[in-house]
């Protein structure tokens, strides 16, 4: 396999808060190869939000990235100055964020916030609005001289979201992340934003890092999946693999949480009993012990390594054979 | 743009006639008989009967309202009591007074408030924050006339720097400007501290805000995102308090007129409410009320063009 774009190698995140030292992310392995689309899929409070912040160092400032590497078109991110950092911002790595109502200006017309963002090139104001223009009619907005010197209140969501995109785009990064761009959508404008981010895949031949918690999107999406639970990646494979053999028990019980996959008929909607647990406290074994249902002894003491249990498919599991 | 200013302006026409109507009605409502009040206790019933032809008061209630409103269409504001000059003529020649106190106070609070509120968001929980807020809740705490006692006593007496009272020479600007100093201090003080506290506040909120997080995400400099994007959004509160404060400062100016001596509507206020020179109450209370409406409609037409949502709306 050549070089992967995005490769992150043992990251650890901690945040300082009152109790002490909590730690969002534990010894995170995740390779994204140039070209694919790779899911990254685990229920809230999994670490999600600190893993994208870390890419693009955004972190809050009680957040310190204590070991690890996040190597990016041949640099570790980690070693680049605050300056340095600036310029791969929203020029090699972009983010579309959740919420596309909040997550642009209010008070800035898009025309406005899409010119400040090509503020690195030199062109005329009227090139830069060229660009825009194209960039809007590339993402499906029609009328776009029209809906270019709207405010983002006068759009719908799903709109705002292909402008996000759009934004996103503008610079042609190497590698777009998506956080979670679909929760705030209803269903049919998710799988049209879907089908937009395949196609926009398919013509900038960009590289995507889709953050989700919806293991629907993920297999109609995504080329490769990275399981996260509680700060640790817990399994990763192709999507084929991972959704089909899953390995680690927490991704065959989320598997089997999908309301999608569901055959028979119920009232009751499986769940996953018990809680994440406290990431100020830890004591050493497995993380996912306690909601376990195969948990054995030395998933108490001992934290599992992990194991390829195919080739490119590897999980962190005691249960598994060496 | 323009349907929302010709609405807004509408409106404020609207709440300026209900102000008045509402105003007339109280002091016509309020038991005691205002030309009696206004003669003194030792008035003969002739010479109160007199008063009332005078006044109008004699007239039943609606025709009274009624001359008010077609007087004030023509700019008749009726003739003071004492003087027998027009109210107009003395209310406008004391406006100017007050508009450039009131006008020169804001600016002067808004210059160093709302920079310091910002550097203190943008420096929270540092030694300068701290400072800085001290400073302020002292500065709002205490009363305009208190700094202006003080400030008298400091810049005027002992070191002589400003006059002490007075408006300065009609016509001899340098001389007003002078004059204009300590009141514009002494009531913009505690402004300083409010609005620098008002726009922490609102500094901080907007850039824990989402959008924020996107505009670094695409690198934009830090500068870029303080001024252009986070400032236009917090200082829309500001822009509201500034209007009704305006209002609040007519009140500090009364009192600050007195202290320094200062012609202005205050003091016209004052004076009359002293002397039973009841049309000039009258007159000087309508032109506070319309000058409250004219800068809350102000304010609310700037938030409008600084803030697209506002413009939807109304």
């Amino acid at each position: 396999m050549t070089e992967p774009l995005l490769a992150i190698r043992d990251l650890s995140v901690d945040y300082r808060i009152e109790r002490g030292r909590l730690q969002a992310l534990r010894h995170v392995n995740i390779d994204v190869p140039k070209g694919s689309i790779v899911g990254v899929v685990g229920e809230s409070g999994c670490g999600k939000s600190t893993l994208i912040s870390s890419i693009i160092r955004l972190l809050p400032h009680n957040a310190s990235i204590s070991n690890g590497q996040i190597n990016f078109e041949g640099a570790n991110l980690l070693d680049l100055s605050e300056n340095e950092m600036r310029s791969i911002r929203g020029r090699r790595i972009s983010v579309v964020y959740q919420d596309p109502m909040t997550s642009l200006n209010p008070v800035l017309s898009i025309e406005q916030q899409m010119r400040h963002i090509q503020y690195r090139d030199t062109t005329r104001r009227s090139a830069k609005l060229e660009k825009s223009l194209a960039m809007l009619e590339s993402v499906g907005i029609a009328d776009s001289r029209k809906r270019i010197t709207q405010f983002p209140h006068e759009y719908s969501g799903g709109m705002l979201q292909r402008v996000s995109i759009a934004m996103a785009l503008q610079a042609k990064p190497s590698l777009l992340i998506a956080d979670e761009p679909t929760t705030a959508l209803d269903a049919t404008l998710e799988v049209q934003i879907i089908h937009l981010l395949k196609d926009i895949q398919a013509q900038f031949g960009c590289t995507i890092l889709f953050i989700s918690h919806h293991l629907g999107v993920i297999a109609e999406l995504c080329d490769y999946v990275v399981v996260m639970y509680a700060g640790e990646v817990v399994e990763k494979g192709t999507v084929r693999d991972v959704f089909h053999r899953p390995a680690h028990p927490y991704t065959t019980k989320l598997l089997q949480c999908d309301p999608a996959g569901i055959q028979i008929k119920t009232r009751i909607l499986p769940v996953i009993p018990g809680e994440i647990p406290d990431l100020v406290n830890l004591s050493g074994g497995c993380i996912f012990r306690s909601r376990c249902h195969l948990a054995e002894s030395a998933c108490e003491t001992e934290i599992p390594p992990r194991r390829e249990v195919a080739p490119g498919h590897a999980a962190n599991c005691h249960r598994l054979p060496i | 743009m323009l349907l929302y200013i010709a609405k807004r302006t509408a409106l404020g026409v609207i709440i300026v006639l209900l102000a008045v109507a509402l105003l007339f009605c109280m002091i016509h409502l309020i038991p005691g008989d205002p030309a009696r009040i206004l003669l003194g206790p030792r008035a003969t019933p002739e010479l109160i009967a007199a008063m009332s032809a005078r006044l109008g008061l004699d007239l039943p209630f609606p025709v009274q309202i009624m001359r008010f409103f077609a007087n004030l269409l023509r700019g008749d504001l009726g003739m003071d009591v004492i003087t027998n000059r027009p109210v107009v003529e003395i209310v406008v020649g004391q406006l100017p007074y007050t508009l450039w106190l009131i006008f020169l106070a804001i600016l002067f609070a808004g210059l160093i408030g709302i920079p310091l509120g910002c550097y203190s968001a943008l420096h929270r929980n540092t030694l300068f924050d701290r400072i800085s807020g001290f400073v302020s809740v002292s500065f709002i705490t205490t009363p305009s006339f208190v700094v202006a006692l003080y400030a008298l006593l400091i810049f005027a007496v002992a070191l002589k720097w400003f006059p002490a009272v007075g408006a300065g020479d009609r016509g001899d600007f340098l001389d007003q400007a002078v004059h204009l100093v300590l009141p514009v201090f002494s009531i913009g003080l505690a402004w300083i501290g409010y609005l620098a506290r008002l726009v922490r506040a609102s500094m901080l909120e907007v850039m824990e805000e989402s959008h924020i997080r996107t505009a670094r995400a695409f690198g934009l400099a830090e500068r870029r995102i303080i001024y252009h994007y986070a400032l236009k959004l917090a200082i829309l509160p500001t822009v509201s308090v500034i209007g009704v404060g305006m209002g609040f400062l007519l009140s500090s100016a009364l009192l600050t007129e007195i202290v320094f001596a200062r012609p202005g509507i205050g003091k016209l206020i004052y004076d009359s409410v002293i002397t039973r020179n009841y049309p000039v109450v009258m007159g000087s209370v309508l032109v506070s009320t319309v000058l409250f409406v004219v800068s809350t409609t102000v304010s609310d037409l700037i938030n409008a063009w600084l803030d697209p949502r506002t413009r939807a709306t109304l």
